[in-house]
């Protein structure tokens, strides 16, 4: 049976503004296609949480309209929310319980989760995300790391058709950092399409395959990652000590923007076989350690789209 | 709504069907055993139960010691017109039921009502456990079903505390038998066993009130501390305005107005006016309360 690919998310002119005036989403429209690792990227303060918010049924939007796995929200929360298994702006757990009945209570209270496979599911839950020796632990004296572990675990007690993840390594070290993203990468060679959100650039280009960029609660552009990097030209970046020479030359050779950092000279690369700027390089006398475009990343599409720096600090 | 599902008796059918598996609508209560198991678990709400089973005990040695210094108890109840049930409980242990229960029903039980009641949705906003609940999906109206619930199975089991805690207290430093109703006529232990056993259902009914306007309170804030304060707040001002003259047409409406009406149940016969002023008091308080907490919760945004 072919079907159009499936569109899992889909937001139409959504808008937020919050009770005390702040616009935090404005009109956005977007598209999350079904089996995506879809990157929700944007600075601190863009409007991601608050757009998840709406998604999951916790606010009502302002005005435009939301769909999940095809229905609308929040009105069809309950017939659409036991297939999603959310984390939304860090973890939440009962202190003074422990990990495992942590679990056992938000599994408890999804209605549609069957009591009877509730210990068995826990425990899957548990083991997926390397907590089992820890269960019994009661959750105030998990690290975060672990608390954010448990949360992806809540996320996973029932097979999922989307899992919504805000900021998942958020203050977490590099370890667990590099341990959140490969779950979610084993989550979605699984087929459970992932919304991610994240204001770290090289967290979405190493884990998602589409990504959409916020800025200032508008949609600044949305697609397949690869493609939205290769709209925007790479650079040529040419390694020597003999930097201002090298500048010289480029200029020559018709290259824009030309930079020069210590012994590193990069600059738009000119409409022309690149095997001749090399040359040239070289009969001017300039010694090239290295010469080569370097892929555009995410960072230079946002730089490009938006006309300024990704403030990553915030 | 799932018309191939057999309609079990009282068992609302609510929540989506899974792709796959059947969904049992008596699932839909494992929230609520969820709810009660972590309620009663909590550190605090232990150390509520043990402040209240405190309290007979407390009263309990009070009067051993100055009966036993020959003295004899003065007469009069707690407050407001409270009956004298403390200078008969050297003749009979059973007597400190009321006594605790008269001397807890004006603070100390509906304060921890408004605790639990104020912290039910108050105390998960704060935690953030509210979001995940509300996305696993509890739903908001079963969520807040629940949660009234419980409190009112704490209204329950803290009475209960009392009431039991009186009765061992009693039993031990007492004697035991046949009692005088206010009326003067005599019935027998078992008799009398049974009433206290009525009076602390209806106490624990006069409750009902003050947790459904708990629960509201807990519906409009994002911090557990600031609800408990205000339904105790709420409670205290309540109290207070209950003995002011000048607000004689008021209080009527008052939810603490009736609520040593409870000894009337120790009349031959049992005089009911007042008790049944005080169910519908309690009655009306949950309707409205909680059609505001209602309201309130399902339309409110969940940003904590
Ligand atoms: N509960 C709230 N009330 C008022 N303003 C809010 C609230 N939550 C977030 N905001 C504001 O909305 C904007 C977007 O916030 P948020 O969605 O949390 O962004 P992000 O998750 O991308 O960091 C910010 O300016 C923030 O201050
Ligand atoms: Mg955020």
């Amino acid at each position: 049976m072919e079907e159009l690919p499936d569109t899992v998310i889909a937001t139409q002119a959504l808008t937020k503004r919050y009770r005390g005036g702040q616009l935090a989403v404005d009109g956005l429209d977007l598209t999350v296609p079904a089996g995506s690792v879809f990157g929700f990227l944007g600075p601190n303060g863009s409007g991601k949480t608050t757009t998840i918010r709406m998604l999951m049924g916790l606010i009502e939007p302002t005005a435009g309209s939301a769909r999940v796995l095809g229905q609308p929200m929040p009105r069809s929360a309950r017939a659409v929310l036991p297939h999603v298994g959310a984390l939304i702006e860090g973890p939440a757990l009962y202190g003074f319980l422990s990990g495992r009945d942590n679990l056992l209570r938000y599994d408890a209270a999804d209605p549609t989760a069957d009591p009877r496979t509730r210990r068995t599911r826990v425990a899957a839950a548990l083991d997926r995300v390397g907590l089992t020796a820890a269960a019994g632990k009661k959750a105030k004296a998990y690290s975060l790391g672990m608390k954010q572990r448990l949360g992806l675990a809540a996320a996973l007690l029932q097979p999922r058709r989307l899992l919504v993840l805000d900021e998942p390594t958020n203050g977490l070290d590099p370890q667990g950092m590099r341990e959140i993203r490969s779950l979610i990468r084993e989550l979605a060679s699984d087929g459970t399409t992932v919304f991610l959100s994240s204001h770290l650039l090289d967290e979405i280009e190493q884990v998602c395959t589409h990504a959409a960029v916020m800025a200032q609660g508008r949609l600044i552009t949305q697609g397949v990652v690869a493609e939205l990097a290769a709209g925007v030209r790479g650079r040529l970046v040419v390694t020597t000590p003999d930097a201002g020479e090298a500048a010289r030359v480029l200029k020559e050779q018709g290259a824009g923007d030309v930079v020069v950092i210590d012994d590193r000279v990069t600059a738009e690369p000119p409409d022309r076989d690149l095997a001749d700027v090399n040359a040239a390089l070289v009969k001017a006398g300039v010694r090239v350690r290295g010469f080569g475009v370097e892929r555009a990343s995410l960072e230079d599409a946002f730089v490009a789209l938006t006309g300024e720096g990704f403030d990553v600090a915030g | 709504m799932s018309q191939d599902e057999a309609v079990l008796p009282g068992g609302a059918i609510e929540g989506a069907r899974k792709a796959g598996g059947k969904v049992n609508p008596l699932w839909t209560f494992g929230l609520l055993r969820s709810e009660l198991l972590t309620t009663f678990r909590r550190w605090r709400t232990l150390a509520l139960l043990a402040v209240l089973a405190a309290v007979p005990i407390l009263v309990g040695i009070a009067v051993k010691i100055e009966t036993g210094d020959g003295g004899s108890m003065g007469g009069g109840g707690p407050q407001g017109g409270g009956p004298a049930f403390i200078s008969q409980i050297t003749n009979n242990g059973l007597f400190l039921v009321f006594t605790a229960l008269a001397a807890t029903l004006p603070f100390f039980l509906p304060m921890a009502i408004g605790v639990i009641a104020g912290d039910a949705i108050a105390g998960e906003a704060n935690a953030g456990t509210l979001r995940y609940l509300l996305v696993a999906p509890a739903g908001r109206s079963r969520l807040l079903l629940t949660k009234y619930a419980t409190t009112m199975a704490f209204c329950l089991v803290a009475t209960l505390v009392v009431a039991i805690s009186a009765l061992t207290v009693g039993a031990l430093l007492f004697p035991l038998g046949e009692l005088t109703t206010i009326s003067g006529t005599r019935i027998s232990f078992a008799e009398g066993l049974g009433r206290a056993l009525l009076i602390a259902l209806v106490v624990a009914a006069s409750l009902i009130g003050v947790a459904a306007l708990g629960l509201f309170v807990s519906t409009l804030t994002n911090s557990g501390i600031a609800a408990m304060a205000t339904t105790v707040g709420l409670l205290i001002t309540v109290q207070i305005l209950d003995q002011i003259p000048q607000l004689h047409a008021l209080q009527p409406y008052f939810f603490s107005h009736y609520w040593l009406s409870f000894a009337d149940l120790m009349r031959e016969p049992v005089y009911w006016d007042d008790l049944v002023k005080n169910l519908g008091i309690q009655g009306l308080y949950a309707a409205v309360f909680g059609s505001a907490a209602w309201a309130r919760f399902t339309t409110r945004d969940i940003t904590a």
